[in-house]
């Protein structure tokens, strides 16, 4: 890891004016992906802005029928809210379910979506529950945030400080974990709110997406006998030592079957 | 060079380290507490586990920096003088050390999981070692240790 600049600003206009003043500077919220990209030197930067001490983007808050989560919460925070296990439980067990005790100790909402890893588990979350990306100037929609493998909608040096989720009707999350690091091979995050139903697919391709097939069989029967097949282009999934595009595709329908009977469909 | 000040096994210390000084570096070479191991550097393996402001961490994935003014708790701090701790005492009397490079780790770990669930179940206890690997013991015995603290009572 080569040395770089330390700041540790503890509000989010220092943060904002020590990222402008930087050469090359780079967010940290709690490291868990940035400490080991710096190690193996994929990103240099000449400065790091630790957001750690930065209160603005801590709490977890219900306002007008959401969840707003500050982008500092851990997942161990989000997994133990009484707020949330009482509110959007799948959200609780999404969070309660990434890696192990010590990651959740460390990572935040707001690093994982950034990083937008095409196997993380909040991407499906945001925009299964069709959450809204808040930051320091604007909100995006989760259907417009997550561009593609490692890309979102973020501008460079854009801080996330928030994401909203509405209050769904039901919802659950299943996912079937890489036995070894705990990243989803597939994850799916479903979502039923009055008429409209939002069916959110990690791990199986390069970016969240959603299943318009399945929310459209779910849509006029909400129970785990309708959820049928998944309409995702087999060419465009992933295929790796960990799973064939043929299996992943078919994990697609296995855990939206386990999501909605989860959810009580 | 940025100096830190942290509460290292309740004694206050402070030292000059660089940005990029890893905590687990911190501890083991400017403090010289080398009871924390560093197996993969990787955050895979747990070896390296510490409580930071009573919470486990992967002290290889954190920076010196980051805990400036925490309070750390390393394996050196559980024992009072030549009393092992319970959670220690447990892994000695049920055999849940081989080699016992991971024991460090498995043990804060451990002590932090009966801090936040005093009595969990052995499913409860495997899912929390998700983080910690050990190459010798099967976990069976980690495990039974775990457990047997628990059921004692006072190893949180
Ligand atoms: C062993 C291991 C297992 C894991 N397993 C899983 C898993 O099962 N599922 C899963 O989803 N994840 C998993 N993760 C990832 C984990 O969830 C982390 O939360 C994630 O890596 C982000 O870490 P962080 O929050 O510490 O962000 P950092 O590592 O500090 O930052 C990540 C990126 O986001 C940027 N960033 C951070 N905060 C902001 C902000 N507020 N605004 C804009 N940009 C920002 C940073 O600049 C950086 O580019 C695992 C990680 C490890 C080490
Ligand atoms: S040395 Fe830190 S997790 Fe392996
Ligand atoms: S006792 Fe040898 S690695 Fe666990």
């Amino acid at each position: 890891m080569h040395d770089f600049g330390y700041h540790r600003p503890t509000t989010l206009a220092d943060a904002a004016a020590a990222l402008e003043s930087a050469e090359d500077g780079k967010l940290m919220a709690g490291g868990q992906t940035m400490i080991p990209t710096l190690k193996q030197r994929l990103a240099q930067p000449s400065d790091i802005v630790d957001l750690g001490a930065v209160e603005a983007l801590t709490g977890i808050r219900e306002e007008g029928g959401a969840l707003a989560i500050g982008a500092m919460t851990t997942h161990a925070e989000v997994a133990a809210s009484d707020l949330v296990k009482a509110r959007i439980p799948a959200l609780a067990n999404l969070a309660g379910g990434i890696g192990d005790p010590q990651v959740r100790h460390r990572g935040t909402i707001g690093g994982s979506i950034a990083n937008n890893d095409p196997a993380a588990d909040y991407p499906a979350g945001c925009v299964g529950l069709g959450a809204t990306i808040h930051t320091g100037k604007r909100q995006i929609a989760a259907d417009d945030f997550f561009t593609g493998l490692f890309e979102t909608a973020l501008e460079e040096n854009e801080i996330v400080t928030a994401v909203s989720f509405p209050l769904p009707g039901q919802a659950a999350y299943a996912k079937f974990p890489n036995p070894a690091s705990r990243y989803a091979i597939v994850g799916v995050m479903v979502a039923q709110t009055g008429d409209s139903v939002r069916v959110a697919v990690t791990g199986a391709g390069p970016c969240v997406f959603r299943d318009r097939a399945i929310e459209a069989a779910l849509s006029s029967n909400f129970s785990a006998s309708a959820v049928g097949t998944s309409s995702a282009d087999e060419s465009a999934l992933n295929s790796d030592i960990h799973a064939s595009a043929e299996y992943r595709k078919h994990l697609i329908g296995v855990m939206a079957k386990r999501a909605v009977a989860a959810a009580g469909g | 060079m940025p100096t830190v000040t942290m509460t290292v096994n309740e004694r206050q210390v402070s030292g000059e380290v660089e940005g990029r000084t890893l905590l687990v570096q911190f501890l083991r070479e400017h403090l010289n507490l080398t009871g924390t191991h560093v197996g993969c550097d990787t955050s895979q393996c747990g070896a390296c586990v510490v409580h930071l402001n009573g919470d486990s961490v992967k002290s290889c994935t954190i920076l010196a920096v980051q805990a400036n003014g925490g309070k750390v708790t390393t394996i050196e701090g559980l024992a009072s003088g030549d009393a092992l701790h319970p959670m220690q005492e447990a892994f000695h009397e049920h055999h849940g050390l081989q080699c016992g490079f991971c024991t460090p780790g498995m043990v804060m770990s451990a002590v932090d999981l009966l801090s936040k669930n005093a009595k969990p179940s052995e499913k409860e206890i495997r899912e929390w070692l998700e983080g910690n690997i050990c190459r010798c013991t099967g976990y069976h015995n980690i495990v039974n240790a775990i457990s047997h603290a628990a059921q004692q009572g006072d190893a949180a």
